[in-house]
């Protein structure tokens, strides 16, 4: 399938949600955890709040560092707007889409974790070079869970580009709902560790022992921690776009399609703000079983999908 | 001057070589041979071609000349002029080479070479040639003349080679060459090298590199 | 025909007048390697750009078969790395060895090399390949040894050798195999020979010899210690190149061959996924930067091998487009991986040139004072891991989409496993690079040797330029060498391969090309918001508030590794001495941790002293006696004739 550009009007739309959502997520999980445990919590637009003060703020660097710090934050904002090109939100086309894009998607993700993990090892500090070393580790566990979920997608709907594969509920004759709540659970541990969540990762906590990605970014400040805090939301919305548009109805007005996915975007935060209520992290210990549990779902949805 | 007349005289010079205990004297015998052996492409009615012409003055040059020559600087430096005391004694010598041109005469009938114009004693006298050589190689002690025993192999083989110096000239030129890498290499440098290590140029000696 | 002749003369005689020069002998090597490569790589475009073949045969035919050198497509594609490595790893040594004792024989050797792979790659005549083989083979121990004083070097060499004559052998009974059944060596076997079973013995022989030649496992004990023990640009030729002509010879031999039964693909796809997983899996427990990239190399073989077994896969099922893919797949990353490998072992040697040491754990802070080597390891990491936009995400590209598309093709997931092992390679490589750079370029420098240093000279830093350059050309442009590639796919795959549309339009390049602009665009942007502006402090790393630390508190490359060395133990079995820390105020203690080589220490070394005890039984005929060795030469003569008379 060539790439191609469709509809103008939903490329601006699509980029705008792209640039000007993602600071509200971490905004709802926030008030649904403050909810939960009976805070009033912080108001649900804190982090555009946040972004504006910091890029106010000096950036005050380490001696040790080099350019390399500055190409972590660089790096995921980079990588995950490109990404956000990719992915449809809802029921209308991405921007880009062509045979293959899910590799480049991936890998983009890939990339970004290269550099943040490169800025975290620039410090010279011991905590953040064992955020990186767990980052790396863990990694490697959850890439094949995304791609054995793209692979049984790919099975099931005979094509290759993020566009088709997502949005295949809406087409007849598509037989997925066994493998697809399999998919869905592995791709929701995949969403929860790389967007180092509760039960994986705790990202309110400053206990060395138990971080992962909030040790790696200990030392950023001003700007480029303002990218590096815009650039996780930003990946909360573009992974969480892959979750919400497999389960996505289709409707027959564009605008309804549009508001359902922000309503299931939203949902989606929710979801996530009472998982990481209800439960605590796990071991370090446990997190590998934990990635593994996810590889296996995603497997077995592809293999379900060869009987 | 036919070929088989020219071959005779090779078959001669073997068995000289492998009767003489002098240095000097093998060294003379492997002039002669080479010599013969220069001229035997002429011998052949091959002299027409000017390619062949400039390959029978080079053989001469390098078999009969420069070689010789070689051997003789070395020999002075050395200053050793017997093989005493070979592995296999003079008269058995004779007697193998006897032999081996004999059973190269019974092979070379039974050989399946393309029978075409090539003089009908050149393959058994090749054979023997090669024989030859190797006898001198395995039998005698000193360096200088194992040396002369590698040419009259090369010698040997080089007859051979006169099988295709119609077709292929530029693969029996290579022989010669092969016989000016020998003369620099072995003799400038391996000699050179065992008469420093070893204070003589006695190859027993060189069981002591024995692991 | 005649460019290509010329650049391989002149790469041959490259180093001669450094033997008579005093002291630009160097200089002029370097220029004469350059000259070659330009000449060469314009023959090579040439016929890539849809040129006739150049032609070279002796006019008589006396050695069976019309052709001795023929610059197809093929070679033409081979002989691009082959060229532009050397001529860099030339520049490279003018700096790095300069004119050391040795450096003249060194330079005629490395010359030598590069004019022997160049008419390898051309071979079209059994002989001619035997004779670039072993010129290759011997020319390499050669420069591995260059450094013989060590104990270590003369070890690698020696393995070295027993190895690739041991492929050499194999070589040997596979032509002699194809000659015994008629089929003329260097031209298209007949229908059903693949089959049949002299076929399959003609494949794994030359699996063997090819395998042994570009390591893959198991066949990769020569290659850790030899390019640890090399010099560097040495290494950077070895691992970039040499260890490509294994994958030439599979190649050639796939080309030949019409209908390749399927258990070819499968073995290749096999051999493809244990190379890449084992092999990445074995760089991460290396502490010594350069065998760390030699396991690499081996990674990277595996994809390499996985593209191959791909396209043999399209070709015994009939599937065109899978067959375009996995061999597009497989030759692009040939050149990319000599492209970034290259680039990877310069400034690998930059390193040890500057500091004196290759061990991980005493480097670091290097980016402060390198920042140009710095630089250019970074650029070769981040093409290693195939990220996106650099040259080594395209070839995995094509690989990718080739199994996507035979996920379609039959009821068994076999390309499930080639995309799983594809993502397990990419995110082990990722992490195992993020070590590599990150202990030897960032942080702190963990001790004095790392501190006293000053970046390389520019004669060491151009090679580094170009090569990242080149990375850079095929990541962002990957549309301007599908042509080529298109026109040696043709030559390797079935007919129907070459009706098939453009390779550009099969895998969007140019759409791939516009997102890796577009990403580099925008990080540029974010990159000026972020300009440092005059007054931000610089002060000691915060670290959580711990102040002040030391450069012993960081982390170390195998503390980074630690996670996946351990999970993945049962593969790598590490020796780890430790002396556990007991008490509530402990002394001093010490932790070791080592990846030897299984293969070599494990099986292959114990295996080899037993038959060695069992051999030593024959050490009689072993008399030291020089005359006795010719006799047995003469009896062999001897009893040759007879046989063939009797």
């Amino acid at each position: 399938m060539p790439g191609f550009l469709v509809f103008p009007s939903h490329v601006a739309l699509h980029l705008l949600v792209a640039l000007l959502l993602p600071p509200l997520i971490p905004g709802l999980i926030a008030k649904v955890k403050a909810r939960m445990a009976g805070r009033t919590g912080p108001p649900v637009l804190q982090l555009y709040y946040d972004l504006a003060r910091l890029a106010r703020k000096e950036a005050v660097f380490s001696r040790t560092t080099t350019w390399v710090f500055l190409a972590g934050p660089v790096g995921a904002v980079a990588a995950g707007l490109v990404a956000s090109l990719l992915v449809p939100f809802g029921h209308t086309p991405a921007p880009v889409a062509f045979e293959g894009d899910v590799i480049l998607f991936a890998y983009l993700f890939g990339l970004a974790r290269f550099l943040t993990i490169l800025s975290a090892l620039d410090t010279g500090s011991s905590f953040e070079g064992m955020g990186a070393a767990r980052e790396a580790a863990f990694s490697a566990l959850a890439e094949p869970a995304l791609f054995l979920g793209f692979a049984a997608l790919a099975k099931a709907t005979a094509s290759l580009s993020l566009t088709p594969m997502l949005l295949a509920q809406g087409a007849a004759g598509v037989r997925l709902t066994g493998p697809l709540i399999l998919v869905l659970a592995g791709w929701a541990i995949v969403y929860l560790a790389e967007n180092s969540r509760i039960p994986v990762d705790d990202p309110n906590t400053h206990l060395e022992l138990t971080m992962i990605h909030e040790v790696m970014v200990l030392d950023h400040s001003g700007r480029p921690f303002a990218l590096v805090l815009y650039g996780a939301s930003l990946k909360l919305v573009v992974l969480g776009a892959l979750l919400v548009d497999l389960v996505l109805p289709a409707t027959s007005r564009p605008w309804l399609d549009w508001l359902l996915f922000l309503g299931c975007l939203g949902l989606l935060s929710g979801a996530v703000g009472l998982v990481e209520s209800a439960t605590a992290r796990f071991r370090m210990t446990k997190v590998p079983q934990f990635l593994v549990a996810g590889v296996l779902a995603s497997g077995f949805a592809f293999l379900l999908l060869l009987v | 001057m036919s070929p088989d007349f020219l071959i005779a005289l090779i078959m001669l010079t073997n068995f000289t070589l492998v009767a003489t205990s002098r240095i000097n004297k093998a060294i003379q015998v492997a002039v002669v041979q080479g010599v013969l052996l220069g001229l035997m492409p002429i011998a052949m009615g091959l002299g027409r071609h000017p390619h062949i012409l400039f390959m029978v003055a080079a053989a001469i040059a390098v078999k009969g000349w420069f070689i010789p020559f070689l051997l003789r600087r070395a020999l002075r430096h050395v200053q050793i002029h017997r093989e005493v005391d070979p592995y296999i004694g003079y008269t058995a010598s004779l007697l193998l080479c006897a032999a081996g041109t004999g059973l190269s005469l019974v092979l070379a009938h039974s050989l399946p070479l393309k029978v075409g114009t090539t003089p009908t004693f050149l393959v058994p006298a090749a054979l023997a040639t090669l024989f030859t050589g190797f006898l001198v190689l395995v039998s005698r002690r000193k360096a200088l003349t194992q040396v002369v025993g590698y040419l009259v192999l090369e010698n040997g083989i080089y007859l051979f080679g006169l099988l295709l110096v119609e077709d292929m000239p530029v693969l029996v030129e290579t022989g010669i060459l092969l016989d000016l890498f020998v003369g620099v290499f072995v003799m400038g440098i391996v000699i050179n090298h065992i008469r420093t290590a070893f204070e003589s140029t006695d190859t027993r000696h060189l069981s002591e590199l024995k692991d | 025909m005649s460019l290509y002749l010329l650049a391989v003369l002149l790469a041959a005689v490259s180093g001669l007048p450094g033997l008579f020069l005093r002291r630009r002998g160097g200089g002029v090597a370097a220029g004469l390697m350059g000259l070659a490569a330009v000449l060469g790589i314009a023959a090579a475009l040439r016929v890539l750009a849809g040129g006739a073949a150049g032609r070279l045969g002796l006019p008589a035919a006396p050695l069976g078969s019309p052709g001795l050198l023929v610059l197809d497509p093929i070679a033409a594609w081979f002989l691009l790395p082959v060229l532009l490595l050397s001529a860099c790893g030339a520049m490279f040594g003018l700096g790095y060895w300069g004119e050391r004792p040795g450096a003249r024989l060194l330079r005629l050797v490395y010359g030598a090399l590069a004019a022997f792979l160049a008419l390898l790659v051309a071979a079209a005549h059994p002989l001619v390949f035997l004779l670039g083989w072993e010129g290759m083979a011997i020319a390499a121990f050669l420069l591995v040894m260059a450094e013989d004083r060590k104990a270590e070097t003369r070890r690698a060499g020696w393995i070295y050798l027993v190895a690739t004559h041991t492929g050499t052998l194999c070589l040997f009974a596979a032509f002699g195999v194809l000659s015994a059944q008629g089929a003329g060596a260097f031209a298209a076997l007949p229908r059903g020979f693949a089959a049949s079973g002299s076929g399959t013995a003609v494949f794994v022989l030359c699996l063997l010899a090819f395998g042994f030649k570009a390591g893959v496992m198991p066949l990769h004990v020569w290659l850790p210690p030899a390019h640890a023990a090399a010099p560097s640009h040495v290494s950077a030729l070895m691992s970039g190149v040499l260890i490509k002509m294994g994958i030439l010879g599979l190649v050639r031999l796939l080309s030949w061959i019409p209908d390749p039964p399927l258990w070819w693909g499968a073995l290749l796809l096999g051999l493809g996924a244990l190379s890449g997983v084992l092999g990445v899996a074995f760089a991460l427990g290396q502490h010594d930067l350069k065998r760390l990239l030699a396991y690499h190399s081996i990674e990277n073989i595996g994809i390499i091998l996985l593209g191959l077994g791909l396209g043999t896969m399209g070709k015994s099922l009939g599937h065109p487009i899978l067959q375009a893919l996995g061999f597009a797949g497989a030759l692009l990353h040939v050149l990319n991986h000599s492209l970034f490998k290259g680039l990877l072992f310069l400034s690998a040697g930059s390193v040890a040139h500057a500091t004196g040491t290759r061990d991980l754990d005493r480097l670091g802070g290097l980016g402060h004072r390198m920042p140009w080597t710095s630089a250019a390891f970074l650029a070769g990491a981040w093409a290693i891991c195939g990220l996106p936009p650099l040259n080594g995400f395209v070839s995995e590209w094509f690989l990718y989409l080739g199994s996507f598309r035979a996920l379609a093709l039959s009821r068994w997931p076999w390309s499930v496993g080639v995309l799983a092992a594809l993502a397990l390679i990419g995110a082990l490589a990722l992490a195992c690079f993020a070590k590599a750079f990150g202990a030897v370029f960032l942080g702190m420098a963990r001790t004095r040797a790392a501190e006293d240093i000053h970046e390389s000279p520019r004669s060491m830093l151009v090679p580094m330029g170009v090569l990242v350059l080149a990375c850079a050309l095929i990541g962002l442009a990957p549309a301007l060498v599908a042509p080529a590639l298109d026109r040696v796919v043709a030559a390797l795959g079935s007919p129907a391969v070459a009706g098939l549309p453009a390779l550009s339009g099969l895998a969007s390049l140019p759409l791939l090309s516009a997102l890796a602009l577009g990403l580099l665009g925008l990080a540029l942007l974010l990159g000026l918001w972020l300009r440092p502006r005059r007054r931000d402090a610089a002060l000691p790393t915060w670290d959580c508030g711990y102040a002040v630390p030391s450069a012993r508190m960081q982390y170390t490359a195998s503390s980074f590794a630690d996670g996946p060395v351990t999970g993945l133990r049962w593969a790598l079995l590490p020796r780890i001495h430790e002396a556990r820390v007991r008490g509530l105020f402990p002394g001093a203690t010490r932790y070791e941790s080592h990846v030897p080589d299984p293969v070599l220490d494990r099986a292959a070394d114990p295996a080899l002293r037993l038959s060695a005890r069992g051999l030593s039984l024959l050490r009689f005929v072993q008399g030291g006696h020089l005359p006795v060795y010719l006799l047995y030469v003469l009896l062999t003569l001897l009893t040759l004739l007879v046989w063939m008379v009797v």
